[in-house]
């Protein structure tokens, strides 16, 4: 697409340096002939400026203000390299669609940033720029990480392929459920639903978000009675089980002494939240990386940020940088569930975690070509309102590496959890073995299922419940280049 | 009990045209299948026996199917399972592994609980069937 303003030149010599207010297209923040290098961190954000304010204006502050800009000149700049240093946006297109908006391309030098941090990305990228003033509302939309930058983070601890070998799970997508009721549960009432679901066919059980250490349940008596039951649950079946022990806490040290216990007791996983911060989950990365321990990560808080699409970051980005950060899950979207999810944008977030190399995808909302360069893959975790009613379709939408996680399909079967996590693995093992087959499961479906109730009471008994329940809402974080299977606003 | 290692444990056993079925879209991908058996079912008992080595070259599924048949010929009272290796860079590990042949008879596992300090408990999984030497567990 052509860019909608002509071009101005850039100031140079003596008049660039002259003190007081210069626009920062002029600064050198707007370079249309710039050729990002392979090493450039390139990011694309929507840009919405206010009325009145000029499109490339706009888009060179963003440049500016994310890398060495402030409001005015300043004669420092001529003690350094700073061409280099400036972030430069190098094309800006309309968004299709959307009166008012546009897609900014901006590149940056490997040089403005720290290797191996996270938080020192964020701080240039997203660190200021989103309060600017003259923007109406700004955001993240992707970023190509370059593989020289990629190469200074050790990535995920342990990675699809490992935790499979390890856990002896091969061939179809892991299952799991979160404990309900989320809060409230004493330890041993908690344990007790551990038991049940790992005992029934689950590979994991999970603790929620904001299950830490209450008055209700303290940490420590959960981590005691949910290895009781993972140990027991796997003497009953001879599989591999485990539970995610979340570590979330107020401070590192409270979390390295959580992880520790975990470990002590012999758990093969803990968890963490996204809300305790970048630094905070690439230090438990290492943490696990040390202790052979996989690391899932709850992305709790991100529907602030990541759900509209006029302002904040797409998940699409806070999935390369957890990736980059080291966690081995993350919650993803399930598209049929109860959460935001449009399949398109979702199968994007789920390339990123899962692929070595990605095309350039704008159907799926991916904008840059994606080398990792073998950093370990992470297994991206649906869910959120699943049923087995669905398994044909999320078998289909996200494939085998996947954790699929049926937390009220589980515990409210009504012949108990046991009984709900059978129900949950057979219809697993049955669609995986259709699909094998070379049956199209998304036409046969329903029958397949049918056909494992006949034999499998639980089976029947959830179908029964559970299997015409649907969350048919429209997505709002949805691709911008096709019409989308859900409308956006 | 019913050990559920493996992809389809939860399914009534696999007969031999379901399991020629899944070894012809091992095949389809590019994977190589092989076969292993044990008399130790320990859930990380990792290394089963070997029943040769993948078969690499092997594209045909009822080629697969005369190597089973031998296979549980020679074990029939063991576990044995299929597994499918996949070569392809970033994977370079096992797609798909699913129990083919199982003992009449699983006597399972106890739980041994080792009291610690404090409240801690050490958990020491042990299969019934271990007492005996091997070769003779299942017989």
């Amino acid at each position: 697409m052509d860019t909608p303003v002509i071009n101005l030149p850039p100031a140079d010599g003596n008049s660039r340096y002259r003190a007081g207010v210069m626009e920062y297209r002029k600064m050198g923040y707007w370079e249309p002939d710039y050729e990002p290098k392979i090493t450039d961190v390139i990011a694309c954000f929507r840009v919405t400026p206010q009325d009145g304010v000029d499109p490339i204006e706009a888009s060179a502050a963003v440049a500016g203000e994310s890398s060495t800009a402030t409001w005015t000149v300043v004669w420092t700049d001529r003690l350094t390299a700073c061409e280099k240093y400036r972030a430069k946006c190098f094309r800006v297109d309309p968004v299709p669609n959307a009166a008012g908006a546009y897609f900014a391309y901006i590149a940056y030098d490997l040089d403005l940033f720290e290797p191996g941090s996270i938080a020192n990305l964020t701080a240039s990228i997203i660190g200021n720029v989103f309060g600017f003033k003259p923007l109406k509302a700004l955001r993240l939309e992707d970023m190509r990480l370059p593989v020289a930058y990629v190469k200074t983070f050790e990535g995920p601890s342990t990675g699809i392929v490992v935790e499979r070998e390890r856990l002896d799970k091969f061939g179809r997508p892991f299952l799991g459920a979160t404990v309900k009721p989320k809060l409230g549960l004493s330890g041993r009432n908690y344990g007790r639903v551990v038991y049940e679901a790992l005992k029934g066919g689950l590979d994991f059980t999970k603790d929620d978000e904001n299950i830490n250490s209450q008055p209700f349940m303290h940490w420590r008596d959960r981590f005691l009675y949910c290895m009781e039951a993972v140990n027991k649950a796997q003497a009953a079946t001879g599989e591999v089980k485990g539970t995610y022990l979340n570590v979330t806490a107020g401070t590192m040290e409270e979390m390295y002494e959580r992880a520790e216990f975990a470990k002590s007791l012999g758990s093969v996983i803990v968890m963490i939240d996204l809300i305790i911060g970048y630094t905070a989950i690439q230090s438990m990365s290492k943490w696990c990386r040390r202790n052979d321990m996989i690391l899932h990560l709850h992305r709790a808080g991100h529907g602030t940020y990541t759900r509209q699409k006029s302002h904040g970051v797409s998940f699409r980005v806070i999935a390369k940088w957890m990736r980059l950060a080291g966690v081995d899950h993350i919650h993803a979207g399930t598209v049929v569930g109860k959460l935001e999810g449009d399949p398109k944008t979702t199968a994007g977030f789920y390339d990123i975690l899962r692929e070595d190399k990605l095309p350039m995808q704008l159907e799926h909302g991916i904008f840059f070509e994606q080398d990792w360069a073998s950093t370990r893959k992470v297994l991206p975790v649906a869910s959120g309102g699943i049923h087995l009613g669905q398994m044909h379709e999320l078998l289909h939408l996200l494939k085998d590496d996947a954790v699929l996680q049926f937390g009220g399909g589980t515990i409210g079967h009504p012949m108990g959890i046991a009984a709900g996590a059978t129900a949950n693995r057979v219809a697993l093992e049955a669609m995986v073995l259709a699909r094998n087959e070379g049956r199209d499961i998304m036409k046969e479906g329903p029958e397949i299922l049918n056909a494992a109730g006949k034999w499998c009471l639980p089976l029947r008994q959830a179908l029964d419940t559970w299997g015409d329940v649907t969350f048919n809402y429209a997505s709002t974080d949805t691709p911008d280049f096709v019409p989308s299977a859900t409308p956006a606003y | 009990m019913r050990i559920t290692q493996g992809c389809f444990s939860f399914l009534p056993d696999l007969t031999d045209a379901q399991i020629s079925k899944q070894i012809q879209y091992c095949l389809d991908q590019g994977w190589a299948v092989s076969f292993e058996y044990t008399d130790d079912p320990h859930p990380r008992n990792t290394y089963w026996e070997m029943w040769g080595h993948p078969m690499f070259d092997i594209r045909d599924a009822k080629a697969v199917m005369g190597e089973l048949a031998e296979c549980r010929r020679m074990h029939g009272d063991m576990y044995i399972r299929l597994c499918a290796f996949d070569s392809t860079h970033t994977w370079e590990s096992l797609r798909i592994s699913f129990v083919v042949q199982r003992p009449a008879q699983e006597p399972g596992f106890m739980l041994a609980r080792h009291e610690k300090g404090g409240r801690n408990i050490g958990y020491e999984t042990r299969a019934y069937v271990m007492e005996k030497p091997a070769g003779t567990r299942y017989s």
